[in-house]
Parts: C-alpha cells; structure tokens; sequence
C-alpha cells in the first residue's frame, strides 16, 4: 500500500514536474513507441518519417525520442511509463497490441496526452487515430481488375482482423465492378512483417495463376517474388516501395502520418489538446496513393484518378449498396453507405469472395 | 607461440569467473560499438546497467526487473535440470505459450463468477498445460527414439500457431469489436496474478521462481535424483551402472521443465499481459537458454543470470529512447553476452601455454 501510494505520488509530481520543464523551456517532448524497426520499409518506416517530419516542423520546439521492436504486452508498457516518467509530454504508440498497455499507463500519467493507432479504447488522455486504408483500396482493386489477365488477384492477408478484411472486400467490389470474372486467392500470413513468409505466400499465390498480388503485409518480400515471376504486378503497401515502380508495383497505398503528427503536437503546444477519434482517409491526405505508373495503360489510369478523385471530395464511398454479404444476405440497400461503426467492426467478406474467414 | 592446453581438471576459478568476465568483456566491446555510433561509451554502458538500478526512476524500474526476470528465472531452472543430464528441451516457447493458452482458458470459463478458487485452478492447469506439450517430445523420445531437440523445437511453431486460432477463435473477447485477443485478466479480479503489494513487481511468478530455484537447489545437492541427473550429464556410463533409469529421467527433466514453462507463461497471462494475443510469446522460452547457461546451470547462478539480463533488457530500451541507440545495437549488445560466456568458457577446461611445445 505504502509503495503504490509512493509511485503514484512520485509519478504525478513528476508528470506535473515534466510540464512545468517544457512549459519552461518552451520545448514539448513527443515519444514514439514503435513495433518494428524504423527501416521495415513500410508500417513502422512510415511513423518513423511523421516523426521526421515533426522535427522538421517545429525545430528546436520539440524534442522526439522512440524506441523500436516494442513488444506489445508488459514491454511496451514499461517503455511507455519510461518515455513518461523522462518528461514526455504526448507519446504516440503505433500498434493495434499497445491499446490495453496505453490505456493502463495514462490511468498514471493524468498529465501526459497519450494516442493511440487503430485502437477503440479512449480516455480523457487518450485518442485514438487510424486511416482508411480501404479507401485506397478500391483504387487498387480497380487497377487490379483492369490489369489481371488470368483473371486472379492474390491477396496476403496478415490477420483476419476488421482492418484487413475492410480492405479485401473493398479491393473486391472494386475488381469485380470492372471484370465481373475476377477471382480473389487469399493467403493469411498471421504476421505484419516477416519477409520470408511474405515471399513464400507471394509465390504460392503466383503459383496457382495469380497476376495481380495485393498485400496487407509491410515488407517488400512480396515485391522482390513478383519482380522475379516478371509478370506479376503488385502494389506498395503502407509505403511506396518505389524501388519495384514502375513494374511490378504499378501504384500504392501510402500512410502519411506527418499532417497529423504536426496538428497534434502544435495542439500540445497550445494546450487545446482534447480526446478525440480520428478516421481520416483520402480527403485529409492521412491516405496517399502513390504514383500510379506507366505499366498501367492511360485510360485505366485515368479511371483510377477520377475514382480517387470523387473518394477525396466525398462523391463516393467505396461501400455503397446494392451489395450483399458473403451468404447472399442483404448488407447495403441501394444507394445506402456503410457508416463507420459496421465498418469498424466488419467481420464478413462480401458477395462473391471464396473461402472463409480463419477464427 | 601461444597454445591451448587442456588442463587434468576442470578450472572451479574459471567455472564462477566466466561469467563476470563475459559480462566485463561485454561492457568493454559494447562500449566499443556504441562509440562507433556516435554515442558515448560510458554514458551508454551506465544507462544500461547503472540508471535501473540506482537511476532518477530506479523506485519504478526495480520491480520490472521482477517482472522482466521471473519468467526467465522460472523457465531456465527447468531447462537446467535436463541440461544438466543432456536432455535438451529447446521447446520452453512453446510450453510457455501452452500454459498461458491452459490457464486464460481456464479463468475464463468462470468469467464472470468471483471464487477464490479460480486463481489455484488457473495454476495448475498452466502447470498442466506446460507439462503435457513437452511430454510430446519426452513419450517420442523414450518410446521411439527420436530426437528431443528437434521435436520440442517444431512444437513451438504449432504452439504459436494454436495461439493465433486462440486468439482469433475460442479466446476471442465477445465485447471487442472483432479484434483479436481475449478479454483482459487483469480487469477479472478473481483471475487476475495482481501484485501481492502493490507497485513492488511481486506477483505470484515471481514467488514461484524463488520457490523453484530453492527446490532445484536442495533437490541437485541433497536428492537422489538430483544425484542421478548430475551423474548422467557427467558420466552416462557411470550412471548407467549406478542404476539410473534413463527413461524416468528423461520423462522427469523434460516434464518438470515444461511444466515450470507452463506456470510462467499462466503468470505472465494472468498478471502484467492480460490477455492472450496472437503476439503474447516475446521469446522468454528461448531467452532462458542463454539465461541457464549464464547461470552455469546453477540454481542460484540462474537467479543471477535471470536479474542481468532483464537489467540489459531494461536498460537496453531505457538507452534507446534517451539516447538513440538502434535496438539492433542493444541486440548486438545482448548477444555478446553470451558470445564472450562461450569464448571464456574455453579457459575453464584448457590453459593457454607460451613458448615453444615441449616434446612429451
């Protein structure tokens, strides 16, 4: 008892000591606990350039410190008490895994603003931030549509998780509108980043006809497979992985966290910082489609665009009804949309895809 | 010219001071590596083993050494006992995450009932859990032969396997959303491994790894088993002719490692995870390998080797947030550690000569 109230008081009187430090030197720190390492070339390489980017921004205003390859679980809470306990005073943690620890270590650091990626748990120091990746999606299912020969996209799933099951049902919508005969392979690789697996899928799904291979997974494993097939076409995922462009990455889908990192922190600064939940897409820029290129032929491009285009202004949701679910029950009426929370949650593939979710 | 010699014994010097050389030669070269980045040696190596410790923050960071080195502590008393006897269950992962999976699955079968008696039922079937996965291996290899090291290796990949079913399956939180991952222990009292005062890291794993070092300690020196386990590492033949039956012993050291795996994996479930996930298992399994061999395969030597690696762990993130080290640096760091224990344990049985080879 006499230990628990001496770390929580030691806790509070040093997050309030931390304020008063920054407040004082008029430098706000920003802590990133990542689940990769910086170069992973994808997920945790695209938090990484954010930070960069805050750095960039704000100069001598802020000071950022990161740990990478956190585990998540107790490790990652201990390194984020760390970042707090040395005068953090906004700490991003960038893993679906973080959200429980997240939740227990702001419960002691009142002070400290804490945000969470793609989690749902919030608390008056803690927001949560993710982007629609499946918004990008679409663009690349309509690529995929127009560009396969054999009429086989192969997709690499990491978890049968809301997340990726949103997006293979968005690239499949997207696929089918424009090649009614299209057919989705999906392998699940049950990792985010882990080349040789990811390579190994790649080939297995080329190996049954594949010509389009999307991914869900952060390294370029899957690229490097498609390069050697030579004609097999791919997309960036999380980064542009412009080193496969123009063939056989064809475009990508890019995380940009940078925009949101700077409002965030500038919010710190200014101590209008509240709670929120932020699900930003293609509109905001938190969802960027890289160079799309000349692989692909200019008309199709130009649907890709104009597609783009409409996700952006709000014209169009890539979940828009008449669509049914997998067992041929209803999911969208015509002209209805999908609102975030089914999306959130989405635990069915939609009319047409094969095979079942793994649980 | 300079040669190796073996010695006509074994050197009791060299066999207790390996260790702490190992770790000063890990200090130096480490030293070393974070120079040529840039950083500053000893502001690197008194972040690493000194701020923990004797540090601003050191009121929080010594109960994670608890935390951090129970699991290790636990698991690596366990391998020790077969190591010691040349039975080598490589497989800790995998009864690790075994005995999570048995006794998370067991707290929530009650969940939301409150008993008393939920958290003992939660021990023993993590025990239980932990103990039948490395009878996998120990029934093969006594019934048919086949090799303990490979069996128990591959079982760790079918255990992380199970694991994601778990999480994505049976184990699955009904309130979340869909995401994988079961409910959080810690928000089930009667389930939960709290701390047995608060804020000082002690939970339940950490009682069950002091307790298991002093039983391994008094069952290697005072036991008859203990005596048999010693004397087969060291002398097969001899054991034999003692009267040592190899597949009891076989079936004891791996059952009792897979088991102490099986209850540290419960405890870390129950306690500071929470919950089981497709990612729960961060390497306890194969980190205690090293951990025992640091420890010289001794009890108390384990106990030890278990604080200092959760100090480089601790440290390690500590110096990668306040100074920028690379995590592959501390990773580096960390496997010199057991580099330099291989490399100085040469001396414990040779001697190096100078000068010319005498004519014998």
């Amino acid at each position: 008892m006499k230990l628990s109230t001496l770390l929580a008081s030691a806790a509070l009187a040093l997050g309030l000591a931390g304020g008063a430090y920054a407040d004082a030197h008029g430098k706000t720190k920003v802590g990133f606990v990542f689940v990769g390492p910086v170069g992973d070339g994808g997920w945790t390489y695209e938090h990484n350039q954010g930070r960069l980017a805050l750095e960039e921004e704000f100069g001598d205003q802020v000071e950022t410190v990161f740990v990478e390859s956190v585990a998540e679980g107790p490790d990652s809470e201990r390194v984020m008490t760390q970042m707090a306990l040395d005068g953090a005073d906004l700490i991003f943690t960038t893993s679906f895994g973080y959200m429980d620890p997240t939740i227990n270590v702001a419960a002691k650091f009142p002070d400290v603003k804490f945000e969470h990626a793609t989690g749902y748990k919030r608390a008056d120091n803690v927001a949560t931030y993710s982007a629609r990746f499946y918004e990008g999606r679409a663009i690349q299912g309509h690529i995929a549509g127009k560009m396969t020969k054999s009429n086989i996209v192969g997709y690499i799933g990491s978890f049968p998780i809301p997340e990726v099951i949103r997006g293979i049902n968005s690239a499949y919508i997207h696929a089918k509108k424009v090649n009614p005969d299209v057919e989705f392979k999906i392998i699940w690789a049950y990792t985010w980043f882990d080349p040789a697996k990811e390579a190994d899928a790649a080939k297995v799904l080329i190996e049954q006809g594949a010509d389009v291979v999307l991914q869900h997974t952060d390294s370029t494993a899957p690229q490097a497979a498609a390069q050697e097939a030579g004609n097999v076409v791919t997309f960036g995922q999380a980064s542009d992985m412009a080193q496969y462009a123009p063939f056989p990455r064809v475009s990508s889908i890019i995380d940009d966290w940078a925009p949101y990192y700077i409002e965030r922190t500038k919010a710190v600064m200014d101590g209008t910082w509240t709670s929120t939940d932020t699900w930003d897409g293609i509109g905001p820029g938190m969802v960027a489609i890289g160079e799309i290129s000349d692989a692909v032929p200019a008309d199709v491009k130009e649907e890709a665009l104009a597609l783009k285009a409409s996700i952006a202004d709000g014209s169009y949701h890539p979940f828009t009804g008449p669509l049914k679910k997998q067992d041929g029950s209803d999911f969208l009426a015509e002209g209805e949309t999908a609102d975030d929370g089914t999306l959130a949650g989405m635990n069915f593939y939609v009319e047409g895809i094969t095979g079942d979710i793994p649980n | 010219m300079i040669r190796l010699e073996k010695r006509p014994q074994a050197s009791q010097v060299f066999s207790w001071a390996t260790p702490l050389l190992a770790v000063l030669a890990t200090m130096f070269f480490g030293g070393l590596l974070f120079a040529a980045l840039g950083k500053d040696p000893i502001t690197s190596i008194l972040t690493i083993f000194w701020q923990p410790l004797f540090g601003d923050f050191a009121f929080y960071y010594r109960p994670q050494l608890l935390i951090k080195g129970a699991p290790l502590v636990l698991i690596a008393i366990g391998l020790s006992l077969g190591f010691k006897a040349g039975i080598w269950n490589i497989g800790a992962e995998g009864q690790y995450i075994m005995g999570a999976i048995f006794g998370a699955a067991t707290g929530l079968a009650f969940y939301p009932t409150e008993s008393f008696l939920i958290f003992p039922l939660m021990i023993l079937a993590g025990a239980l859990g932990g103990l039948v996965w490395a009878m996998i291996p120990a029934v093969l290899k006594v019934k048919f032969g086949t090799n303990e090291i490979l069996v128990s290796l591959m079982l760790v990949y079918v255990a992380e396997q199970f694991l994601a079913s778990m999480s994505l399956g049976l184990l699955k939180n009904p309130e979340g959303f869909g995401f994988p991952g079961s409910r959080n222990l810690q928000q089930y009292p009667s389930a939960h491994n709290a701390e047995l005062i608060a804020g000082s890291g002690m939970h339940w794993g950490v009682v069950a790894a002091l307790i298991a070092v002093i039983f391994a300690y008094v069952l290697l020196a005072r036991h008859q088993l203990g005596f048999a386990i010693r004397v087969t590492g060291e002398a097969p033949r001899a054991a034999k002719f003692s009267g040592v039956n190899p597949t009891r012993l076989v079936l004891f050291c791996m059952g009792m490692s897979g088991l102490l795996a099986g209850l540290a994996g419960m405890f870390e479930v129950a306690g500071p995870a929470g919950q089981i996930t497709i990612d729960f298992n961060v390497g306890y399994g194969f980190t205690a390998i090293i951990v025992a061999f640091l420890g010289r395969l001794h009890p108390i030597g384990i106990l030890l080797a278990g604080g200092l690696m959760a100090l480089t762990y601790i440290g390690g993130d500590i110096a990668q947030s306040q100074l920028g080290l690379p995590a592959a640096a501390i990773q580096v760091f960390q496997g010199m550690l057991l580099f330099f224990l291989l490399a100085f344990d040469l001396f414990t049985n040779y001697r190096l000569r100078f000068g010319r080879a005498e004519v014998a």
